[in-house]
């Protein structure tokens, strides 16, 4: 397995700069078995990372890669898909890159159903500046700029993507390393706008700002945080406060962008122009 | 075929420019008075198996035209002021990763919202200085509608040749103008073609040529092309050593400044002969070439700024060193003017002649001055 998925990085590259305990390795390890399984010509993939640790996760692998702005990942993706429509194109992004910095371009790429797959890297916090409060910040955890406590209720980023239109959203989390992999087969065969909220620990910053202990005590945390949807969906409303649905949320299928766009190609060609 | 007459816009002749240089990707937001090139993309994309995308905001436009380009399309967007200023995020990206694309800033009214549907010349330093950090700067600026056709397949020319953003710097008075076109569509002009590279075993992403210049691989074609806009070595990969920096930075100016004399674009008039000129750019030189046609004074000519930056010290400098008094209108509080004067200082007479009202300065404000220089 380790020869299998080291191929897909730049061993003289190795090790990463990621802290002992983050969970970037983990999805890095995730992706690359994923992609393994489904087979994919390596050449033909082109990965995106915005700014923030695991945005640095693009610059490893052995793909091409475009580590762009930070928020900005998904409309760098979208130019180059748009461009070469033959480019799978992944995006690794945070929960802060993605859904902070980044909001406006996320719910308008799964309006819009262009075909990206993004993974969200979703550690509750800005590790690489220190460890600040993001948008999936708990209500109440202690980071660097909520010393007394987060006063803000996180949001759900299924939620807001599946409200946008993302034909395939999911959620998991590192602790469940099989399912991961798992979603990630889906979410890159998926043909349109798929991504997945992988919670994740952050033990250098929002571990040791919340005294939650070692990595593996932090990653043990999802276990009461992650409820599978099947079961999600039958909590009553009051108990399913600070807790998330994990698995597929929502899986359909309808046109890409691309699919209308080539549809008004043929209406156009029919026109004359104005030259 | 043969020249023919159209009635253009300045805008469409942007956009017509930028067809004929090979454009087949086109992302922006709508923003007075920039608009009509979106709309005119729009239209003529999709049926030249181009794209058109009205991205959700000015940053995003930006960042896709980016990711277009470096999968191999020739990318332009189109925008003003506030709209550019959202850009510069994505301006200096491009440039520090080297990526080849066009922005047509149709210059209005600011600071801010300021005066959406009216001219002025107000970006002329953001256009330089706009995005952070040093780095070079191509902007052109046509003074008619025509020009803005062979000017935008030079900007489009210049993005290749040298792998950095150009800035189309036109205003509101030239791309809403309506003028008499004679030209012909089908003239073989030249394209600058994308060099690519050949063998990917020994390839990086940012080797430069012997022009400094590095040719990435598209996305896609088996290169592992690796791009980021973080210092780094000719690998792609980031790196932080101040001998990085210092060379990579040094280089990314050089590529484009050392090569002045290739692209650097003037026009003058009577220059030999004249004690007072005119140095003038876009909209106001129009006022100045009504002067000049009025006054048929024998001793005043111009020199008109096609290319706006880099600015060529040495070669303007030259142009002007038998003009005793220099004017310089503008449709703004003096942003050229104070190029001049840094090359002149107390030496020559140096006039600013200035409108930020959303006003074109008028030819008599114009000829009163210089008569009374």
């Amino acid at each position: 397995m380790r020869e299998q998925i080291l191929k897909y990085f730049k061993q003289d590259k190795l090790p990463h700069v990621f802290c002992p305990g983050c969970g970037n390795g983990e999805v890095m390890h995730a992706m690359a078995q994923a992609i393994d399984e489904l087979g994919w010509d390596p050449t033909q993939i082109l990965i995106v990372g915005g700014i923030g640790c695991s945005s640095r996760i693009a610059t490893y692998t052995i793909f091409d890669s475009l580590h762009t702005l930070h928020g900005r990942p998904v409309a760098f993706a979208v130019g180059a898909k748009l461009a070469n429509p033959n480019l799978k194109v992944i995006i690794v992004s945070g929960d802060g890159d993605a859904s902070s910095i980044g909001g406006n371009h996320l719910i308008h790429a799964a309006r819009r159903n262009m075909d990206l797959t993004l993974f969200i890297v979703n550690n509750y916090t800005y590790g690489m500046t220190g460890g600040q409060y993001s948008p999936t910040t708990p209500l109440g955890s202690f980071t660097t700029t909520s010393p007394c406590g987060h006063v803000e209720e996180p949001f759900s980023i299924t939620d807001l993507l599946v409200g946008a239109g993302a034909p395939f959203v999911a959620r998991t989390g590192t602790l469940y390393f099989n399912e991961l992999v798992k979603l990630m087969k889906l979410a890159l065969a998926k043909n349109g706008f798929a991504a997945i909220d992988i919670f994740t620990q952050c033990p250098t910053n929002y571990g040791r700002n919340n005294r939650l202990g070692k990595p593996i005590d932090l990653i043990k945390t999802q276990a009461s945080i992650l409820v599978p949807k099947e079961k999600y969906d039958l909590l009553e409303p009051g108990d399913r406060v600070g807790k998330f649905a994990r698995g597929v949320i929502q899986d359909v299928e309808k046109p890409t962008f691309l699919d209308h766009y080539r549809a008004c190609i043929l209406s156009t060609r029919k026109a004359v122009h104005h030259e | 075929m043969a020249i023919e007459s159209y009635l253009w816009q300045g805008s469409h002749a942007v956009a017509q420019g930028a067809l004929k240089a090979g454009v087949n990707y086109f992302a922006g937001y709508p923003i007075t008075p920039s608009t009509e090139v979106a709309e005119f993309m729009a239209y003529a994309l999709p049926s030249r198996d181009g794209i058109f995308i009205q991205m959700e905001d000015e940053i995003a436009s930006i960042a896709s035209l980016i990711g277009a380009s470096l999968a191999g399309a020739k990318a332009i967007t189109a925008t003003s002021g506030p709209g550019f200023s959202l850009m510069q995020e994505g301006l200096g990206y491009a440039i520090m990763a080297e990526v080849p694309l066009v922005i047509v800033d149709v210059m209005r009214g600011g600071p801010s919202t300021g005066l959406p549907t009216k001219p002025t010349q107000a970006d002329v330093m953001q256009a330089k200085w706009g995005t952070h950090g040093d780095h070079p700067i191509i902007a052109l600026c046509p003074a008619s509608v025509k020009e803005s056709y062979y000017l935008m397949v030079k900007a489009v020319n210049l993005s290749e040749r040298f792998r950095t953003p150009v800035i189309f710097l036109t205003d509101e008075t030239i791309a809403h103008m309506r003028e008499r076109v004679q030209i012909d569509v089908d003239e073989k002009l030249y394209i600058e073609p994308r060099i690519e590279p050949k063998d990917p075993r020994n390839y990086k992403t940012f080797q430069p040529d012997e022009r400094l210049v590095p040719h990435q691989a598209k996305f896609g074609t088996g290169f592992r092309t690796v791009v980021t806009a973080l210092y780094h070595d000719e690998s792609g990969f980031q790196n932080t050593s101040a001998e990085v920096a210092e060379r990579f930075n040094k280089r990314l100016v050089d590529k484009v400044e050392k090569y002045i004399d290739e692209f650097y674009e003037t026009e003058e008039y009577n220059l030999e002969n004249s004690e007072l000129v005119f140095v003038s750019y876009g909209a106001s030189h129009r006022t100045v070439l009504q002067v000049l046609n009025d006054s048929k004074n024998p001793k005043w000519g111009f020199l008109r700024l096609v290319t706006i930056w880099p600015f060529h010290d040495k070669l303007v400098k030259e142009k002007l060193k038998k003009a005793k008094v220099i004017v310089v209108p503008e449709l703004n509080m003096g942003q050229m003017v104070k190029e001049i004067q840094r090359l002149f200082g107390d030496t020559k007479k140096i006039v600013s002649v200035n409108r930020w009202d959303g006003e074109l300065i008028t030819p008599d404000q114009l000829r009163k001055v210089a008569e009374q220089a």
